[in-house]
């Protein structure tokens, strides 16, 4: 049943010209912050620091734009009904729309296989370690997925979703960073700062993009995407009369 | 015949409004039923609840023994289901979404491919297979969510005004579908068209407010109309007034309406309840010489017994 809603929404992608035009900007995108921003021939690192490091800013904008369509559209246009009257569990349909768009931005991210290229015939870099970076931002992306399908589930609105996955997924990343951090340094006690440090994307990122797997950063990216599915599943739910 | 859909009390409310008022029903197979009511009467969340989509406040609904909630994927395996609006997937074309729905029933490969021909051919669209549905007519639309709605051959079928939008000649198609399948099956259809009732339904069911105000046969329910038994001709105009006369005799007749149809004029003639007036009439005009191009006796109209019946709160 999963394979069935993820065969048609991973298809929707590309029945637009979005698809396209995402991969596109993506691309570029990616490109600008790499060489530009990150520096990448100023360094002489044989390394993809600077591919990766951009990643969560990169996904602030771009995954909730792949996010946003999962659940307002199908409100918008009705078809929620017919779908959640079909003899599909809830759940398997949350799975598949959210396997669909993890798959789509995978996608994207396989498509800047020629930075890898570039990397490899100027240098020798750890290629484990650019495999962990990788392995990372999909994860990360996860992440940010899961929040904009809760956030898509809300509304039927696409840009009001769009809007509110940006901001949530915003809180997550900034709660890492030192001037949020030293905002809440002077009152709250050492533990509960160590916990909002502890929320962030960056933080858990950090360690993945520079080769070390800690289980740790995975399961807390694997937890806050289950998570949301599950905060997803309980809003279409709780939404079914609003239509 | 045995029973395949049945509602216990079903209350809905949103908000503090009762959208849907302690509604029971039982359906059989073999029946065609024909739910009536104005608008905002309740006639969607009625089958939205029966479909397995709504959540009721109170009651419950079973169809085919399993018990319908928004989580029995059971259930909902018995249920073809056609939403108000025949909402579908725009981007995909008429074959892939029929495909996703027979998937999603648990068709597989050729099984899958075979049962979409089916349904495909059962209404029609055989042209149309490999058009995306953003492209279609509104006809060919609701055609599309017609055959999504019986692909997997269920015993209960839910059409939420399956004839809306259409042309009569798509009208009458629809209906003729319909009516084939019912056979072996218990169906419920939403209207607003009076003599879809009269030309499809076993059964008629009009609501108001949320509650069932009649639930019999569509000529029974005909009979409660005040024209049920009238008289009506097509007369002369210069004759009018004399056979407005001649009818005042008659003891059984409780108003005379007249309306001017052609180079004639119609006068009907309503009966008080339960009394026959045609031999009378037939009897008054065949001594009086009258000139009737047209004689009819009106076995009640349906549309005056929707008013009636539901018109009361505002009038």
């Amino acid at each position: 049943m999963i394979r069935t809603i993820f065969k048609r929404e991973f298809s929707s992608y590309f029945a637009t010209p979005l698809a396209y035009v995402f991969l596109v900007i993506f691309l570029v995108l990616q490109g600008m912050f790499t060489f530009y921003l990150g520096g990448f021939f100023e360094r002489e690192q044989a390394d993809l620091a600077s591919f990766f490091a951009y990643h969560p800013w990169l996904y602030l904008f771009l995954v909730p734009a792949v996010a946003m369509r999962l659940w307002a559209e199908e409100r918008k246009s009705g078809t929620i009904e017919l779908l959640l009257t079909l003899p599909v569990p809830v759940g398997a349909i949350v799975a598949g729309k959210f396997l669909a768009a993890i798959a789509f931005v995978g996608l994207a991210l396989f498509l800047t296989f020629p930075i890898w290229i570039t990397v490899n015939w100027l240098g020798n870099p750890d290629n484990g370690v650019i495999l962990t970076g990788y392995l990372g931002s999909l994860l990360m992306a996860a992440a940010y997925l899961a929040i904009g399908s809760a956030m898509s589930a809300m509304t039927k609105n696409q840009v009001i979703a769009f809007i509110l996955t940006v901001t949530t997924c915003f809180l997550f990343v900034v709660s890492g960073l030192p001037m949020v951090l030293d905002f809440f340094s002077s009152w709250l006690p050492e533990t509960l700062l160590l916990a909002i440090a502890n929320l962030s994307f960056l933080t858990h990122f950090d360690g993945l993009q520079k080769g070390v797997v800690s289980l740790a950063d995975i399961i807390y990216f694997g937890s806050v995407t289950v998570f949301w599915l599950w905060v997803t599943r309980i809003i279409v739910d709780s939404k079914r009369e609003a239509g | 015949m045995s029973l395949l859909l049945e509602a216990q009390d079903l209350h809905k409310s949103f908000g503090g409004l009762r959208a849907v008022d302690g509604i029971s029903l039982q359906l059989k197979q073999g029946e065609v039923l024909g739910f009536l009511g104005p608008n905002g009467a309740g006639k969607t969340t009625t089958m939205k609840m029966l479909t397995g989509f709504l959540a009721p406040t109170s009651g419950s609904a079973s169809i085919c023994g399993e018990q319908v909630t928004t989580g029995n994927v059971d259930a909902r395996k018995n249920i073809g289901y056609l939403p108000e609006g025949a909402p579908l997937y725009g981007e995909m074309t008429t074959r892939d979404f029929l495909l996703f729905v027979a998937q999603t029933h648990g068709l597989k490969g050729k099984d899958a491919a075979e049962r979409v021909e089916e349904a495909s051919v059962a209404v029609h669209l055989e042209g149309v297979m490999g058009q995306k549905i953003e492209t279609l007519s509104k006809g060919f639309k609701r055609r599309v969510g017609l055959a999504a709605a019986i692909m997997h051959a269920p015993d209960v079928l839910i059409l939420d005004e399956p004839t809306d939008g259409l042309d009569p000649n798509q009208k009458h198609d629809v209906r003729r579908l319909i009516k084939a399948m019912a056979k072996d099956r218990a169906i419920i259809i939403s209207t607003h068209i009076l003599e879809e009732v009269e030309a499809l339904c076993t059964r008629a069911i009009i609501i108001n407010k949320g509650r069932i105000v009649a639930d019999d046969v569509p000529s029974k329910l005909k009979e409660k109309s005040r024209y049920a038994g009238a008289v009506s001709m097509l007369v002369e105009a210069e004759e009018v007034a004399i056979i407005q006369a001649g009818l005042k005799t008659i003891s059984g007749i409780q108003d005379i309406e007249t309306a001017s149809e052609g180079q004639g004029v119609r006068v009907t003639a309503i009966p008080k309840r339960g009394v026959a007036i045609a031999d009378a009439v037939a009897g008054i005009a065949d001594k009086e010489g009258w000139h009737i191009s047209q004689f009819a006796i009106d076995a009640g109209r349906l549309d005056d017994v929707f008013r009636q019946l539901t018109a009361g709160g505002r009038a």
